[in-house]
């Protein structure tokens, strides 16, 4: 066995082979950060933080989760989906109703919210046998809306506008009804995931979709089936919304239709965008913007509603909210279209140029 | 009879209005390719700057109905020159999102100035104009909307048949390079489609919000109705706007007649999965032959 020497830093591409330019890490600089970073996650931020910042990295997990499942299908293999806010409905609801209704535990009910999501998104994906590009976007667009009706008019199974709960039954001594325990959950999964996720991307899968989305017809004379793929990009990627849906069911304890309809689609796609299309880290950043970006506004808002009475200047969160994300999609597509992985991208190679950054 | 007489008057009304919504959309559609995301805004701001002109200002009608056509022709020049042209050539992803952000820029802004209330404007149309049938009533700004619709249709019939820019900006919609080689301004195209489509929006914000009174929501989700039209009538197809637009009326104002009134706002989705499944260019719309 020969003795493996660490590498800090490369001062070029220095690739020789195909399996080199498939690595994760280019360096053991990164794995070292990485191992420092999941330490901190698990060992240290739950130990320290107040439970209002528990619930603000809950929720960037949760969603975090769902965006990377949605970047697969639109950064990786070039579909766009406009349905994802009502699949990852479809994951709470199944949830919610394999622990209420079917009396599962919650732990074995998350995978399988994930796999009924999986199917549904797979159903609303069959269209892509047809269509491509706007003629797809409508196409979930309308599935957005099927989803959201039958959420609210399936009174007897989803309890309707009124809602239902969502039992948490511990297995094993295992309960989950704090914000650390939930923390614990999501960061869990969250890492996971995010490791299946990035392997997937290197298998012939994950370059079967790449192939797709560069350029279908030639997929397809290379040997691709691209239907095949296209359904599996779908089913993969509800099945990270599903079980982002589910886990947020659990953390919520009940839920009502009201949250998952077509402005949450367009926040995971906001998400991807701002964060960077086509890449892992990126939607992670992009949640982590949008998240604290709502955070800060309600902030702000809740701090001029005090200011108002005094000033008769009052405001209500929501147009603010509604006007500042229109605002930062449109400008990061303008002025930095390949988003926040980029931005990071950018800083991160001046630091390790320094000093001759060109 | 009755009953089914006064459905088929509600639906071609409805299905009228929704075939103007959908003109403009077309228009974007037609000269440049984007799918606009954010008509049913555009809509809103016509109707709302109207309101704030014969309401808040009390501007004579024909004057503010001018100045709002204006407004809105000049709004559509300024979203296209500022927003849309710096993604020429960009993926179809991103000038998506970006027509949702605009969406959403816009709706906040409404929602911030005027409120999520319906507001009504003051009443201006004759009465007389209202035609009575031997069994049924057909209220005057129905018999509104079919007239300044028809007028529309037609005037736009006209522009595109005969006049210069009208036929620059069908050159452009048939094929691009050839027109930019033959000398046509595309950019110009483009910029001219999205201020008529802004003027054309701005109008039938208006006709809208005379039938239902104005409202910021309501408003924005006939952006989205206008999907399904165009998809049945065919994505670039004019004529195809109008068949659709009243085949989705009639659809909608049956359904929820007959059926149930919760199924009405769902079914026009329903239909629309159906064709992209069966006939995805519509019934008028151009086929692009392409096999994979």
């Amino acid at each position: 066995m020969t003795k493996r020497k660490l590498h800090f830093s490369l001062c070029g591409n220095l690739k020789e082979s195909y399996e080199e330019e498939l690595t994760i890490f280019e360096t053991d600089f990164g794995r070292l950060w990485l191992c420092i970073g999941i330490v901190i996650l698990l060992g240290v931020i739950p130990f320290i933080c107040s439970s209002y910042w528990l619930y603000i990295l809950n929720t960037i997990g949760i969603y975090a989760i769902a965006a990377i499942g949605l970047n697969l299908l639109i950064g990786y293999t070039g579909l766009i989906s406009l349905g994802h806010g009502a699949f990852f409905g479809v994951g709470a609801y199944a949830a919610a109703i394999l622990t209420t209704r079917a009396g599962i535990p919650f732990l074995a009910a998350l995978p399988l919210a994930g796999v009924i999501t999986a199917g549904v998104g797979m159903i609303f994906g069959i269209p892509s046998i047809r269509l491509k590009h706007l003629y797809l976007t409508i196409a979930t667009l309308a599935g957005q809306f099927i989803i959201e009706y039958v959420l609210v008019q399936w009174e007897g199974l989803t309890g309707g506008a009124e809602g239902i709960p969502v039992s948490n039954t511990s297995v094993f001594g295992i309960g989950f009804n704090s914000d650390r325990s939930f923390y614990y959950l999501i960061f869990c999964s969250f890492i996971f995931l995010t490791w299946v996720m990035v392997n997937v991307l290197r298998t012939r899968f994950g370059r079967a979709f790449i192939a797709v989305r560069d350029n279908d017809r030639a997929a397809e004379g290379m040997g691709i089936p691209i239907f095949k793929y296209k359904l599996l990009s779908f089913g993969i990627s509800s099945f990270y919304a599903g079980y982002a849906g589910a886990l947020f069911a659990g953390y919520m304890m009940a839920i009502t239709p009201e949250p998952f309809n077509m402005f949450l689609s367009i926040e995971f796609i906001a998400m991807i965008i701002i964060g960077g299309l086509g890449s892992v880290s990126g939607a992670v950043f992009g949640t982590v913007f949008i998240v604290s970006l709502s955070e800060v506004l309600s902030i702000v808002t809740e701090f001029l509603m005090n200011v108002g009475p005094t000033t008769g200047f009052a405001v209500t969160i929501a147009p603010l909210r509604e006007f500042v994300f229109g605002l930062s999609i449109v400008l990061f597509i303008i002025f930095e279209p390949k988003g926040l992985a980029e931005i990071w991208r950018i800083v991160r190679s001046s630091f390790r140029l320094w000093p001759f950054s060109y | 009879m009755e009953f089914f007489l006064h459905l088929l008057v509600n639906g071609i009304s409805l299905g009228f209005l929704y075939a103007l919504s959908a003109l403009g959309f077309v228009m974007i559609y037609k000269s440049s390719s984007v799918l606009n995301f954010a008509h049913g805004e555009l809509l809103a701001m016509g109707a709302f700057l109207f309101l704030t002109l014969t309401a808040w200002a009390e501007l004579p009608i024909i004057l503010s109905f001018a100045l709002t056509l204006t407004g809105c022709f000049l709004l559509g020049f300024i979203v296209e020159r500022f927003f849309l042209r710096p993604l020429i050539g960009e993926d179809l992803i991103q000038v998506i999102m970006l027509t949702v952000g605009l969406a959403a820029m816009f709706r906040g802004l409404l929602l911030f100035i005027f409120g999520g209330d319906i507001h009504k404007y003051p009443e201006f149309l004759p009465p007389e104009l209202s035609i009575k049938l031997d069994l049924i009533q057909i209220p005057s700004v129905y018999v509104a909307t079919f007239i300044i619709g028809l007028l529309f249709l037609l005037l736009f019939g006209f522009f595109f048949k005969y006049s210069s820019q009208g036929i620059y900006m069908r050159s452009v919609a048939d094929n691009q390079p050839a027109a930019l080689s033959l000398g046509v301004h595309v950019r110009r195209v483009f910029a001219l489609s999205w201020a008529i489509a802004g003027l054309v929006a701005a109008m039938s914000g208006i006709v809208l919000g005379i039938i239902n009174g104005i409202n910021v929501h309501e408003l924005s989700s006939i952006g989205l109705k206008v999907f399904p039209v165009v998809i049945l009538g065919g994505l670039d197809s004019i004529s195809g706007a109008i068949v659709g637009g009243v085949i989705i009326g009639l659809l909608e104002t049956f359904t929820g007649g007959y059926l149930s009134t919760s199924l009405r706002e769902i079914i026009p989705y329903i239909v629309l999965v159906f064709i992209l499944m069966v006939k995805p260019y519509g019934l008028f719309g151009l086929k692009e032959i392409e096999r994979v």
